[in-house]
């Protein structure tokens, strides 16, 4: 009997290209790329059949830095490259890799509507609040008051927190993670992985040279542990460094509160299982923002349906069995013909 | 004119050669449709004919009014013809309306059919007649046949289980009933048509079916004005085969089939609705256990982008839309020149510019065709000439892109999409096969490795072990296939882009001249639809022994190798276009020829007279 060795698993450099990183030294997307490279290990992925599509800012240049397929599209229009590309081969692992500016802003409806059809792709949102490489401009999630070259006074309009649009779409997956949280992330992107349909997952990214620390109120070491919540499924929403915190809904109110356990005669029965199904718990938790709320982080939400293309492939199958194609002669011939003789 | 009295048949139905007929009704009235199967009729009779469909952009504009009158034009012969015809020798008016928009056009001593029944005084107000055009005078230059049709299809369908509204709108088919009585049209494909079409509300079928026999009863029994006879149209002698009767959009669609079939590739479509091109949208609908797939995209700029993401995955991409869509279109198709992946990009042009005319017909896309995008961005354009040209037009389409890699500019137009002709159904197996190679030795592979001979790049698709690259917008290093900013590779890769579309020209037919000689006075130079029109018209110079030549160019970029020395063989040369003068600047500026521009940008196909007329014209100056 022939012993047959098995298929060489790839390490995570392994998925990492020839090409020179050019992104800023300090930039979280270097961090990123780690953990969608060793993702991509853990789950045995196939290079030759994982095709990651892009589209244009500093987050778009990802596909470059990769060795498995690449497609650096145009400015906002990755996810309909993506959707594109997943209906031709849904054999395809199907990436795509976009920023705030590129994903919220001119691809805004792009995003929209690949997450409302479900098709099975993995969006990947970096998400810093600014534009880095067209050098620093506000951004549709920029906070009201950045000062920016283009708003040299501070904005003044209100930014879009993207798990909530995500799951205004019709989001079957939401997830939220920090760039440089490398013990959470490679797992989150597993399991937006292992969703069939269209994943989204924001990824809080801090770009070092145009927005240096806009999210370090509550990602540094000392505050994290109190100002973020991370939602298991099935687990109470508790925080805090010594885990004495926890999401409640105000009784007679369709609202959520901070409360102590131990303050007030709460107890750890009175804080909030999350329910990861549950579209309305999902979309007051993604819209947490501190300093009066912590910041929602894990799988906000998941609940699995039929994706894009399956439906496509099934539905196609199913008219090749009703009327089963002809040769493309009697299509011609087909209906009302004549002879000339 | 174009009624041509001959003897009369032995039943006593007069001969003649060819006739233009033209339905003109509110568009609630059923022209299309009534046109449509009059057409069917007539291919099954076995003439040869033409249809130009006319119809207002409004789904339901208010009824009654002038700029809701939807009109189908069918010229039908027992000769050759090439157009829909210039002026109408029969106008069929539904309502006040539609005289009034179509009166001027017809031919004097025409025939006016009229639904007397329409013409209520309110209906006559409407339509911005001051009196009744029926009794003022105003049909008086013409042979007036005023039958109350609206009263003879309620009378026809009385007793039946429908409503009064569902009985009148059966008129349509009365007035179809008694125009294949005057012309010898056999009722029963109209008949079959009904029942299919009505399947489920047999009560229609039969009403619609009452009122067709009705029209045809009444032409055989009632007393006629003296002035108004019965023809007979004899069979055209065509080449011996089988026919149909095809309108551009299923042939555009079968050629995209036939073409992938040779290819061996399965069909994406990507596209947006947009008037005039959606009909191409719902027809690769219905054809999906074909290996196609149709994507109703978010919007033009997705539909786009997803074809070019299917064609990365290594299927056939199609986008189709008209010039606005195109327009959107555009940055994306920088995008699949500089990543050279095979694309087809159907444009059913439309009147503009914006959203202009949308269901009116022109030829203005070919600057923003061959020069509309950013950057030196090239690629081939090719242009169809008629209903069943753009059948060989897709497939050649589909041959080019996939070989050179390269996506291709199909113009087509609104009205070869919905104008029918009869076509002679080709053989599939006589179109040569041209298989698609993807690339799969991963030995000495880069993305941007180019074929000696074609200059294209290789087509390596995801999956392919050993193959995995990175493409995208920015400038690609031309040996290594990497990201690249240095200066001279920009310039070589600029070059080598333009010269890999321009040897196009070396696999492609060298020019011919259509009609007349090979040098002369004149040579008058077209594309796209208005093939037929000028064709006549040099076709009756000549037999008047003038010296004009008709060239139709299909191709538009890269324009055939012999042109330019094709067009120095004339003394003159004319170029007709339903636009403001676009091929005339390109033939120019690559030709240094001293060309004329001739144009005409109203919405409506050249009429024959008015070509032939500026021949002359143009003859008598140089003589």
């Amino acid at each position: 009997m022939n012993v047959q060795s098995p298929p060489e698993k790839l390490k995570p450099n392994d998925f990492a290209s020839d090409q020179e990183v050019r992104w800023c030294p300090g930039c979280g997307d270097y961090a990123i790329v780690k953990s969608v490279q060793r993702a991509l290990a853990d789950m045995g992925s196939d290079p030759a059949k994982t095709v990651f599509v892009s589209g244009i800012g500093c987050a778009a240049r990802f596909p470059y830095y990769m060795s498995t397929y690449g497609f650096h599209t145009i400015h906002g229009r990755a996810p309909a490259f993506a959707t594109g590309v997943k209906l031709a081969n849904p054999e395809l692992d199907v990436w795509v890799i976009g920023g705030d500016g590129d994903m919220l802003s001119i691809g805004g409806n792009h995003t929209l509507h690949a997450i409302r059809r479900n098709v099975d792709v993995q969006i990947l949102l970096f998400n810093n609040q600014i534009y880095g490489l067209t050098k620093g401009q506000y951004s549709p999630t920029s906070q009201v008051g950045t000062r920016s070259p283009s708003t040299p006074a501070g904005s003044v309009d209100s930014p879009i927190s993207a798990c909530v649009f995500a799951l205004g779409c019709n989001a079957r997956f939401v997830a939220r993670c920090v760039d440089t949280n490398q013990k959470v992330l490679p797992g989150l992107l597993v399991e937006a992985k292992q969703n069939k349909g269209a994943s989204f997952v924001e990824i809080l990214q801090n770009c070092i040279v145009y927005n240096d620390g806009v999210y370090s109120a509550f990602t540094e070491k000392s505050v994290a542990a109190d100002r973020q919540v991370v939602c298991e499924h099935g687990k109470p929403l508790i925080f805090g460094k010594d885990n004495e915190k926890g999401l409640r809904l105000v009784p007679g109110k369709l609202e959520l509160e901070v409360v102590t356990i131990g303050e007030n005669g709460i107890t750890e029965d009175d804080i909030l299982i999350h329910d990861e199904t549950n579209r309305p718990l999902a979309l007051m938790l993604a819209g947490m923002l501190p300093p009066e709320f912590p910041v929602a982080m894990g799988v906000i939400f998941r609940d699995p349906g039929p994706s894009y293309e399956t439906s496509v492939v099934e539905q196609i199958a199913d008219i090749k069995e009703k009327s089963p194609p002809e040769s493309l002669n009697t299509i011609l011939n087909k209906g009302r013909t004549w002879t000339v003789v | 004119m174009a009624t041509q009295m001959k003897e009369n048949d032995e039943s006593g139905r007069q001969v003649i050669d060819s006739v233009v007929i033209r339905f003109a009704g509110d568009s609630g009235d059923g022209m299309q449709l009534t046109g449509t199967q009059f057409t069917q009729s007539t291919a099954l009779m076995g003439n040869d004919l033409a249809t130009f469909p006319d119809f207002p952009a409004e789904i339901r504009a208010p009824v009654g009014t002038t700029y809701g009158v939807s009109a189908f034009q069918i010229n039908f012969a027992s000769h050759e013809i090439k157009t829909p015809g210039d002026a109408p020798d029969v106008l069929v008016a539904m309502n006040p309306a539609a005289l009034k928009v179509h009166l001027r056009d017809l031919v004097p001593g025409g025939v006016i059919i009229i639904n007397e029944g329409a013409f209520t005084d309110r209906n006559i107000e409407k339509a911005g007649y001051k009196s009744n055009p029926l009794e003022d005078g105003t049909t008086e230059p013409f042979r007036l046949f005023s039958i109350d049709i609206s009263k003879l299809t309620l009378a026809a369908t009385e007793g039946m289980d429908i409503t009064q509204k569902e009985a009148l709108r059966a008129k349509n088919l009365w007035t179809l009933g008694l125009l294949c009585w005057m012309y010898d049209r056999d009722r029963q494909p109209t008949i079959d048509w009904l029942n299919t079409r009505f399947a489920k509300l047999p009560e229609i079928a039969k009403a619609n079916i009452a009122a067709l026999n009705a029209g045809h009863a009444y032409g055989e029994t009632a007393e006629l004005p003296s002035d108004i006879n019965t023809y007979i149209v004899p069979k055209a002698s065509t080449e011996p085969g089988v026919y149909r009767a095809v309108t551009g959009i299923e042939t555009t669609a079968w050629g995209l089939l036939v073409g992938a079939q040779k290819a061996g590739l399965d069909i994406f479509l990507g596209s947006y609705p947009i008037t005039p091109a959606s009909p191409l949208l719902h027809t690769l609908s219905n054809l999906r256990q074909y290996g196609v797939v149709t994507f109703q995209a978010e919007d033009e700029i997705s539909a786009v982008c997803s074809a070019i993401g299917a064609a990365y995955a290594g299927s056939l991409g199609l986008t189709s839309s008209s010039g606005p869509g195109v327009a959107l279109k555009g940055e994306a198709l920088g995008l699949a020149v500089v990543t050279e992946l095979p694309l087809i990009v159907v444009n059913f042009q439309r009147a503009g510019p914006s959203t202009g005319m949308p269901t009116k017909t022109e030829q203005s896309d070919l600057y923003q065709a061959v020069y509309g995008r950013n950057a030196d961005t090239p690629m081939p354009v090719i242009s169809s000439s008629t209903p069943g040209d753009c059948y060989e037009c897709a497939i050649e389409a589909v041959r080019l892109a996939t070989k050179y890699m390269t996506p291709v500019m199909f113009l087509n137009e609104g009205y070869l999409a919905n104008a029918a002709e009869p076509w002679k159904i080709p053989n599939v197996d006589d179109v040569e096969p041209f298989p698609v190679e993807f690339r799969k030795d991963a030995e000495g592979f880069h993305p941007y490795l180019r074929d000696e001979k074609t200059l294209a790049r290789p087509w390596a698709k995801p999956g392919t072990p050993g193959l995995e690259h990175r493409i995208g917008g920015i400038e690609k290093d031309y040996d290594s296939g990497n990201i690249s900013y240095d200066p001279d590779n920009h310039h070589k890769m600029t070059k080598i882009r333009a010269e890999k579309i321009l040897n196009i020209a070396n696999d492609i037919p060298l020019q011919e001249v259509s009609t007349g000689e090979e040098t002369g006075d004149l040579v008058v130079v077209g594309w796209g639809s208005t093939y037929g029109a000028i064709e006549q018209a040099v076709k009756h110079c000549n037999a008047d022994g003038l010296s004009v030549s008709h060239v139709h160019i299909r191709h538009i970029w890269p324009l055939p190798r012999n042109l330019g020395d094709l067009l120095r063989g004339f003394r003159n040369v004319l170029v007709p276009e339903m636009n403001n003068g676009q091929l005339v600047t390109l033939l120019r500026a690559e030709y240094l020829v001293d060309a004329e521009s001739l144009t005409q940008i109203s919405g409506q196909p050249f009429k024959v007279a008015d070509l032939e007329r500026e021949i002359r014209s143009r003859l008598e100056k140089q003589s």
